[in-house]
């Protein structure tokens, strides 16, 4: 892990709306395979942040690089092109569809079929649809139509789609929020693995602690739009600004590892 | 200097009742979601019952109170037909409201003339406001003041009502996000029955209060209807201010337009809602509306390509449609050209609206087009009838990809109002470029070659093309780009994060859907042997909205069923009864009812019901896709 | 959905109607399409009258021997779904001729589909003149008269009047149009000395006449021409008595004497117009006495220009039916041409050269009478008067 090389650089990011800072001057790094939590109090700028990104949200300034390449300011289409797979915080999955072609749309998109009008579909890739759902754990719910699935399985499924096109990068967006927390664990565990198997760098945004401190090798924590700490789990844990700035919100690291375990 | 003046007075005046009009219908979509296309028929009947009692009441408070108490007689009907009807589809798929309303809307146009008679009736002058007040030396009609006042009255009396009540504030939230009134426990069910009222209200008092300008006839409904939609569009949906700004705007450009060009005000609305759309895609007023929330457990059944046995059916079902000609007569081949062809249509706008989400209301221009193509080919050009119909087809494609690009930029209504303002475009250009099109009289004498003239040799070709276009579209469903379509549909966000450019995935699928519209077209032209207006007008486009939703638009293959239930039942019924209107709209209102999810749809459901209920039961659904693992 | 059984369905619904035309009895039909769910008021007199006619002509025994059978349908008002149903009466009915159609698009479409399928169409009510020159043939013949002959006969009168500064107000479509061009082209040769000040353009049946009556206003023209008719009418005067634009200027109107059009305007009628119309309370010949009295009788109300329409179209159809002793579009042609015959207006004629009728129009002046409105000081305009020479007929007609 310490030969990777740096896969995502973000430098100086800022954003603001109407004279307030939503994100200021926020600087870090990932390499493949690392797993980095991107956690800060409600407000703190996480999502402004993570959707700068992902091409969602145009900085006012700052950079983000992609394996040395420039991505600032693309749009979410070009960026997954270059090898980024992305979950969302309220699942963005194709109703109407099964989970399959949830799937096999993304393999389309990569495979760059999108304007074929002629073959057929259904058949796409089946065995590389197969597999992925396998690999999170929805191989026998292949044929259901997306919307009837519960919140959970819809996580995994946007897990698969999102390692369609073979990332490099993985963003996701409070990827357990609405979740049972044993799923929780289950799902973090399973990107983890994949993660790590495949040398894949993933940021994450969370509320749960308990996922955070589990699963991410680093962790970066922003407040008001600045990021006041980074670190391993430990140290991040023991930082006075960062305990400053949960017992201010009233979410100290252990009263969330109780709520958390106790729902 | 007076003139202007004067000229700017007239159009306040002619915008006070469309913006009454304008701002009921606002207000029922901006809460509802409703798309109330009976909205001029309230108007109509306001204007109906507003001239009875005017008549019957004498004195200045018999004809004041005849206009409100009509308005409330008519708001009373719209509470029965939100009670009776849109209640029991708040649910059905989008735009399936569309289709009630528009069943009760041909139903009242017979109604009304059955009722009142087919006359034009000449209602009484307002007491009070019959004369002029001389505005050195041109004339205002006082009961235009009347109405200058009431304008910015009305709208403040609603403003009121919406800041200072608390079914107002109500309404505001409603407007802005339906699932928090929801979720707030407020009792939806009358928050959207009260809301309709005050709509249908505001509609029939804008058509009471014409009785002292207008004469009141069966057709008023249609008049209205259309420019309200646009108006309503400019203004920005939900917004009543908005309604305002946008019938001063409206009737102010007309005003002065006519002064320059005389003949702007057939197209004026259409072109100033283009430019506003594309300028400023949610209206002057309007906010960008939050993408629609899918509602969880929306259970539509996962489209499917056809099993080998219902390919054979299919199959067999088009071997014996081939059959025809050797039992039937000359004008069952002729209709079952013309139904063929719908069918074309139906599909053309299934792919759009179906598969790509997005309804057009225009979707006739492109239809149309293909019928121009192919008279100006064959009579400017004199080709060959073979060429024509290769050729003629690709005046739609062409406006598809001009219209088309601009039309995907929207989404929604916004982009069925674009679509709408694309068409009237067209469909004026066809009506007034007399020296090519022939204006109304259209361009007569396109009739087939010998090869085709026979009706059932007809018949075969148009049957041929009809099978050749749904499967070709039905295999574009099952095809990868028909995936990126569907995906594109079901969610912007996901499908753009997969590195699917939406655009011009969407832009594709209308240059498809208008291409094969105007396949359509160019068969049609030759079917009828000529071509007019009427060929790209908006009754047409609603014909093929109407078929889509009515085979059920959630289903792959509604569009054929509903084109042919339609087309056949329309044909049937304009043939044997002058009352064709108030029966076909009584069947599409009890199709709605019963069938809220479209002919097709409901077979699916009960198809797919006894398939649940007979065990062995996966609880997965057995998919025999013929397999290539 | 299972499986694609709706050809099935299809084919079945197509049968079922495809069986009518087995039940030929010994009856004459005519097949006849009109409006009438889009133009109740103008179509139901109309209807009226041709069911007047057919009651007569069996009472009188029919023709040659047979019972007359007119079969009607309606095209609400647009040309496809006429030709589909001419096509029904044609192919399914085996009617002897067409008739009906009241809006000129939808008189051409039936003109042109008779063209192609070798049919006799009689077209009641369409004015345009495309439909017996620009665009006639052989099968088509006309009754009503055309834009031309109204346009003629109402220029005749407007000649005479002092007026230079001209404004014209016209529904925006074909019918508007080539009603003002002819007129304007008529009256320009009569009076080289007229000025044409504004013109008007209204969608028809949309107009917004307050600006539309203030643009004229401030054109100040001497006199104006109108040719809106129904629903725009009633707007256009309103706002013009309110807004005083036709207070000291003269008006020249197409159609609006018709009862349909002068009737909803009550005790608004503005006066003095010149018009042509139908005084259905002011005529005194005996042929139109006969009608009246047998109209009134049968229907207890009086009748309006579209009744004569229809009255008429029928009794020249059965005049041609007997004439002919066929049903052979040909023969019936033959029959057709330079034919004369009596009409509640007097002996007509269908031209020879350009298979229009000779039905002539009253041209009278607007007044209020008894809080209605009326025509005053009509005189009937014979319709062979007001039609071009031969000689420019043949230019204006394509070669059959």
């Amino acid at each position: 892990m310490s030969v990777a090389s740096t896969l995502l650089a973000v430098e100086g990011l800022t954003k603001s709306y109407g004279g307030i800072h939503a994100v200021r001057g926020v600087s870090f790094s990932l390499r493949s395979g690392e797993i980095l939590a991107l956690i800060g109090p409600n407000g703190a700028g996480k999502s402004t942040c993570f959707d700068m990104l992902n091409g969602q949200n145009r900085p006012d300034s700052g950079h983000v690089r992609l394996l040395g390449e420039e991505t600032t300011g693309k749009k979410p289409r070009e960026i997954w092109r270059l090898g980024v797979g992305r979950t969302f915080q309220i699942t963005a999955t194709f109703a109407t569809m099964t989970v399959r072609e949830n799937v096999q749309v993304a393999l389309v998109s990569h495979g760059r079929q999108l304007f074929n009008l002629w073959s057929s579909a259904p058949n796409y890739d089946r065995s590389e649809a197969g597999r992925l759902l396998e690999l999170v754990g929805m191989g026998g719910y292949a044929d259901r139509p997306c919307g009837e699935l519960a919140y959970g399985d819809l996580k995994r499924l946007e897990l698969a789609v999102a390692l369609a096109n073979q990332p490099k990068l993985l963003l996701m967006d409070e990827p357990t929020a609405g979740m049972a927390p044993r799923e929780r664990v289950e799902l973090m565990r399973l990107t983890a693995q994949i993660a790590r198997e495949k040398s894949i760098g993933v940021l994450f945004t969370e509320h749960d602690m308990d996922v955070v401190f589990e699963h991410a090798d680093r962790i970066i924590v922003l407040n008001r739009g600045t990021l006041i700490a980074e670190g391993s789990p430990a140290e991040v844990r023991s930082n006075p600004q960062v305990q400053a700035v949960y017992l201010g919100e009233g979410l100290l690291y252990e009263a969330g590892h109780r709520e958390g375990a106790s729902a | 200097m007076a003139f202007y003046v004067v000229q700017f007075l007239t159009g306040l005046a002619s915008a006070a009742s469309l913006f009454l009009v304008a701002s009921g219908l606002s207000i029922i979509f901006g809460v509802t979601r409703i798309v109330n296309f009976a909205h001029g028929a309230f108007y109509m009947i306001g204007a109906y019952i507003a001239f009875t009692l005017t008549e019957r009441l004498s004195g200045a408070l018999g004809f004041w109170g005849a206009i409100v108490l009509a308005a409330l007689a008519v708001a009373l009907i719209g509470v029965l037909v939100e009670m009776v009807l849109l209640r029991r589809i708040y649910h059905a798929p989008e735009l399936f409201q569309l289709l009630a309303t528009f069943g009760l809307t041909l139903m009242v146009e017979d109604l009304v003339v059955l009722i009142w008679g087919p006359d034009d009736l000449v209602g009484r002058r307002a007491p009070g406001f019959k004369g002029a007040v001389d505005f050195f030396g041109q004339n205002i009609p006082s009961y235009d003041l009347f109405l200058i006042v009431l304008g910015p009255v009305v709208l403040g009396i609603l403003w009121l009502l919406f800041q200072r009540t608390r079914w107002g504030v109500l309404v505001r939230a409603a407007t802005q996000d339906r699932d928090m009134v929801a979720a707030l426990g407020v009792n939806q069910k009358w928050l959207f029955t009260s809301v309709f009222a005050v709509g249908v209200f505001l509609a029939a008092l804008g058509g009471a209060l014409q009785i002292p300008r207008d004469a009141v006839h069966h057709a008023m409904d249609l008049r209205i209807i259309v420019e309200v939609f646009v108006v309503v569009v400019i203004g920005g949906l939900g917004s009543i201010v908005g309604a305002f700004v946008a019938a001063v705007l409206v009737s102010e450009l007309n005003a002065f337009g006519i002064l320059i060009f005389p003949k702007i005000s057939i197209i004026l609305v259409f072109l100033v809602m283009a430019v506003v759309l594309i300028v400023r895609p949610w209206g002057l007023f309007g906010k960008p509306e939050a993408p629609a929330r899918k509602t969880p457990g929306l259970a539509v059944n996962p489209w499917r390509p056809l099993t080998s046995n219902e390919r054979l059916a299919s199959l067999a079902a088009l071997v014996i449609a081939a059959m025809l000609p050797l039992f039937a007569g000359n004008y069952a081949l002729t209709v079952g050209s013309e139904i063929a062809i719908f069918v074309i249509f139906a599909v053309s706008l299934h792919f759009l609206m179906a598969v790509g989400g997005l309804a057009s209301f225009g979707h006739a221009a492109y239809f149309g087009l293909g019928a121009y193509g192919v008279a100006f080919l064959a009579k400017m050009a004199g080709l060959p009838m073979i060429v024509c119909l290769l050729l003629g087809p690709l005046l739609g494609c062409m406006g598809a990809a001009v219209f088309g690009f601009f039309a995907v930029q929207l989404s929604g209504v916004y982009f069925a109002m674009l679509t709408l303002a694309f068409a009237q475009i067209v469909w004026s250009i066809a009506f007034q470029w007399v020296s090519v099109t022939g204006g109304d009289n259209g361009i007569l004498s396109i009739w087939p070659e010998i090869w085709a003239a026979s009706p059932s040799h007809f018949y075969w070709l148009a049957l041929g093309v009809a099978a050749l276009v749904t499967i070709a579209l039905r295999a574009m469903v099952f095809s990868p780009f028909g995936y990126a379509l569907r995906a594109t549909r079901d969610s912007l966000l996901r499908s753009e994060a997969i590195g699917i450019n939406a655009k011009r995935i969407q832009w594709t699928a209308f240059v498809i859907a208008g291409t094969t519209a105007g396949i359509g077209g160019a068969l049609f032209a030759y079917l009828k042997g000529s071509v007019f207006p009427d060929n790209l007008g908006i009754s047409l486009s609603v014909d093929a909205l109407v078929m889509v939703l009515l085979g059920g638009v959630e289903t792959v293959s509604g569009a054929v069923i509903g084109a042919i239930v339609y087309k056949a039942l329309n044909i049937w019924l304009v043939s044997q009864t002058d009352l064709s209107k108030l029966v076909l709209g009584g069947f599409i209102v009890l199709i709605v009812v019963v069938f809220p999810k479209g002919i097709v749809g409901v077979l699916e459901m009960l198809a797919q019901r006894r398939r649940k209920s007979s065990p062995p039961g996966s609880p997965l659904i057995a998919k025999p896709i013929e397999s290539a693992e | 959905m299972r499986a694609r059984n709706y050809f099935v369905g299809a084919a079945f619904a197509l049968l079922a109607s495809g069986m009518a035309h087995s039940a030929m009895a010994e009856d004459l039909k005519i097949g006849e399409i009109n409006s009438y769910s889009l133009l109740p008021a103008f179509t139901e007199p109309y209807r009226k009258g041709w069911q007047l006619a057919v009651e007569e002509i069996n009472a009188a025994g029919g023709i040659n021997g047979k019972k007359l059978v007119v079969i009607s349908k309606d095209d609400g008002g647009k040309p496809a779904d006429a030709q589909t149903a001419a096509n029904e009466l044609v192919s399914s009915e085996g009617v002897a001729m067409l008739t009906g159609t009241f809006l000129s698009n939808i008189g051409l479409a039936v003109s042109d589909f008779a063209n192609q399928k070798k049919v006799f169409f009689l077209a009641a009510e369409p004015l345009t003149d495309a439909v017996i020159w620009s665009k006639g043939n052989k099968y088509t013949f006309r009754l009503r008269p055309s834009n031309y002959m109204q346009a003629a006969m109402l220029v005749e009168a407007a000649a005479k009047l002092p007026a230079k500064r001209w404004a014209t107000i016209a529904p925006n479509y074909e019918y508007g149009q080539s009603a003002v061009s002819v007129f304007k082209k008529l009256m320009s040769e009569k009076r080289p000395d007229i000025q044409w000040v504004d013109e008007q353009w209204p969608p028809q049946g949309k107009i917004d006449a307050g600006p539309v009556v203030q643009a004229v206003a401030a054109a100040n023209p001497e006199a104006i021409l109108n040719v809106t008719f129904g629903a725009d009418l009633v707007k256009l005067v309103r706002e013009g008595n309110t807004r005083g634009l036709f207070k000291g200027r003269e008006v020249v109107s197409f159609l609006t004497g018709e009862p349909e059009y002068l009737d909803p305007l009550k005790d608004e009628t503005p006066e003095g117009w010149i018009v042509t119309g139908y005084p259905w309370y002011s005529i005194k010949t005996p042929e139109h006495d006969a009608f009246l009295k047998a109209y009134q009788a049968k229907y207890n109300d009086y009748p309006r220009l579209g009744s004569i329409v229809g009255y008429q179209t029928i009794k020249s159809a059965a005049a041609i039916l007997t004439k002919a002793g066929s049903t052979d579009a040909d023969k019936l042609i033959a029959a057709a041409e330079g034919l004369s015959m009596p009409s509640p207006f007097g002996e007509i004629t269908f031209r020879k050269i350009d298979h229009q009728s000779t039905l002539g129009a009253y041209v009278g002046k607007t007044a209020l009478k008894d809080g209605k409105g009326v025509m005053v000081d009509s005189v009937y305009k014979k319709g062979s008067d007001y039609l071009p020479s031969d000689a420019e007929v043949e230019k204006l007609r394509p070669k059959d």
